[in-house]
């Protein structure tokens, strides 16, 4: 059992990558993440592997694509208006089907926006980003502890489906100190990179050949439903989710992920003891989306779902699609690096419950 | 009977899709020819660019990646710092790696990123249909240029070999051409040194290629090359820009 240490979010993320095994890291410095980059470029070359500092987040992904197209696990990290420069080179990567590990922590936009802690990314990291048809799996986590455990997750992940991983967090996941444990982890079996990767042929007689060009209409079609295929795989097998307080008849649902699912177990506690029955769906995956969740509440919930989130109600039409307008589904968020009290939120949930009991 | 000539190891034997004239595939055949002589083509691994090379990865022999535009020298940098025993090139025209790829050719030369980037300069976007590149000369009608590039309006041409040169971590830069059959030899014997000096570690390099490409500048394959030594050489004039094995000679 390894010893719990206190440890900033950023770090926590660096360490939790070279325990997985991260032989490359490429980043670039921004706010709020760039403790990362900095803890990278201190342990990376004391254990002989890789710490680059890009020219820029464009180049930073563009080097994540050569080194997964060679075969090694590899990161980069980056916040908002970063990632938004590394969408070209994850749509190649999704393309070429490499694995990689891609940390944002986000920041408020859009544009420039401000550094404070935000959601508003949800839209580029669920659904698209970059252009084509493709998905990034996209983990979000509510505390250091479950970061460094999914970022464990996410290499495997990774490597499993020959798919990019995101791990979102908000700016405060990535700036505050938690108590974490880096678990030793059994060895996966994993499969082999061998038959693909672009390494050098080494006595090998074909070529391997790193791409997502298709000039051929019938090729690419292939090509994509190829993609649909493992994207329906990973839906099937990989959906994470919590259920808080979802037991029996329920008032009304919450439904959040990352540091403000937090804030929602405290609503959830003080409501509580004003008579109010509400539960809590966290996704863990925003994508794939936890649909099977509101399965499980959706006919014991008597006012419906309210997504709170940190950001302008990106949330909501992926609730929506899964309630099916079964019951309504209501929208509370603050944005611009704005977090919500307890008291905000209940008083949100009240009003939607008709007042006071 | 002798054998006098005979296909590249190095390159696949299969037909490219370039347009009569053009002079990709010789230099294709100088960069195989390089790295079968050094007994590298098992460890190598190529970056294509986006152009008129796009599909240079189904033409070489080695292991391949297809880079977005302007980025091969950013994979490039991805792949040798996670393989760093092999031997990696980037191949790349004027549109991508002198406009949209600037950053990433500036950058990778300043790390001296041991990589060899063989850069074919022929004044023009190709693969697009003709429009006016970075290198376009002043005066040159391209397609986005219809009464020839006016400095004044859309600046000056980039000598990227000059440029380059000044970078520290840049080990060898040399500009050749292949509009005959010296220039050809000499370029094949750039070619080859600037592999030798990444192999033995010594830092980045790069060779800058003087092209032809008849189909976009409205010229017989014959003409293209008396236009290239007409008007090309003169702006963009031959020879080693750097060498720090000459320096160290000194």
């Amino acid at each position: 059992m390894a010893e719990k240490v206190l440890m900033k979010g950023n770090e926590a993320i660096g360490e939790a990558a070279i325990q997985a095994g991260c032989q490359c890291f490429f980043g670039y410095p921004i706010t709020p993440q760039t403790e990362v980059a900095a803890y990278m470029s201190r342990r990376m070359p004391k254990i002989g592997r890789v710490f680059l500092q890009a020219e820029s987040e464009v180049a930073a992904i563009n080097m994540v694509y050569g080194a997964a197209g060679s075969g090694v696990r590899v990161m980069t990290s980056s916040s908002s208006p970063g990632v938004s420069l590394k969408q070209e080179g994850i749509s190649y990567i999704a393309g070429a089907e490499l694995p990689c590990v891609i940390i944002n922590i986000v920041r408020g936009g859009p544009g420039l926006g401000g550094i404070q802690p935000a959601q508003s990314d949800y839209f580029q990291a669920t659904k698209g980003g970059g252009h084509g048809d493709y998905r990034l799996v996209v983990y979000a986590p509510s505390s250091v502890q479950e970061m460094v455990d999914l970022i464990q997750d996410a290499f495997d992940v990774a490597d499993i489906y020959r798919n990019p991983v995101m791990v979102m967090g908000d700016g405060m996941l990535g700036q505050m100190m938690e108590p974490v444990e880096f678990k030793e982890r059994e060895a996966k079996q994993l499969p082999s990179k061998a038959d693909w990767a672009a390494t050098g042929l080494h006595g090998r007689k074909e070529h391997h050949v790193i791409n997502s060009l298709f000039l051929q209409p019938e090729e690419l079609e292939k090509h994509n439903e190829k993609l649909q295929k493992k994207y329906a795989e990973i839906e099937k097998n990989e959906v994470k989710y919590e259920m808080y307080n979802c037991d029996g008849d329920l008032d009304i649902v919450l439904v959040s992920y990352g540091t403000v699912s937090r804030i929602c177990k405290n609503v959830i506690k003080m409501l509580a003891k004003e008579g109010l029955k509400v539960g809590l769906i966290r996704p863990i995956t925003l994508w794939p989306f936890p649909k099977k969740a509101f399965e499980e509440v959706v006919d014991r919930t008597k006012y419906g779902f309210l997504s709170v989130e940190l950001s302008c109600g990106q949330m909501v039409e992926d609730i929506e699609l899964s309630v099916k307008g079964r019951k309504p589904v209501n929208f509370f968020g603050r944005s611009g690096g704005m977090v919500p009290s307890p008291t905000e939120i209940a008083n949100k949930v009240k009003e939607i419950a008709g007042g006071a009991r | 009977m002798a054998v006098v000539f005979e296909p590249t190891k190095g390159l696949l034997d299969v037909p490219t899709h370039y347009c009569p004239g053009c002079t990709h595939g010789i230099i294709h055949r100088l960069v195989a020819e390089s790295l079968e002589e050094l007994g590298v083509i098992d460890k190598t691994i190529g970056v294509a660019p986006v152009g008129c090379s796009v599909l240079a990865y189904n033409y070489f022999a080695c292991d391949m990646h297809e880079a977005a535009h302007g980025r091969a020298p950013a994979v490039a940098t991805g792949i040798k710092r996670s393989l760093p025993d092999s031997v990696v090139f980037t191949y790349q025209g004027d549109g991508d790696l002198a406009a949209i790829g600037t950053a990433e050719i500036v950058h990778a030369a300043a790390r001296g990123e041991k990589i060899t980037t063989i850069f074919v300069n022929n004044c023009i976007y190709g693969m697009t249909g003709g429009q006016m590149a970075p290198t376009t000369l002043p005066g040159q009608v391209t397609e986005t240029s219809p009464y020839g590039r006016d400095v004044k309006l859309q600046g000056h041409p980039i000598r990227v070999s000059e440029m380059l040169s000044t970078l520290d971590g840049a080990v060898y830069v040399e500009r050749v051409s292949v509009d005959s059959v010296a220039n050809v030899l000499k370029a094949k014997k750039a070619i080859k040194k600037a592999f030798e000096l990444q192999i033995e570690g010594k830092g980045f390099t790069f060779v800058e290629v003087l092209s032809i490409c008849p189909t976009n500048w409205g010229l017989s394959p014959r003409e293209s090359i008396k236009w290239l030594q007409d008007n090309m050489i003169p702006y963009y004039p031959l020879g080693v820009k750097k060498d720090i094995t000459q320096q160290e000679v000194k």
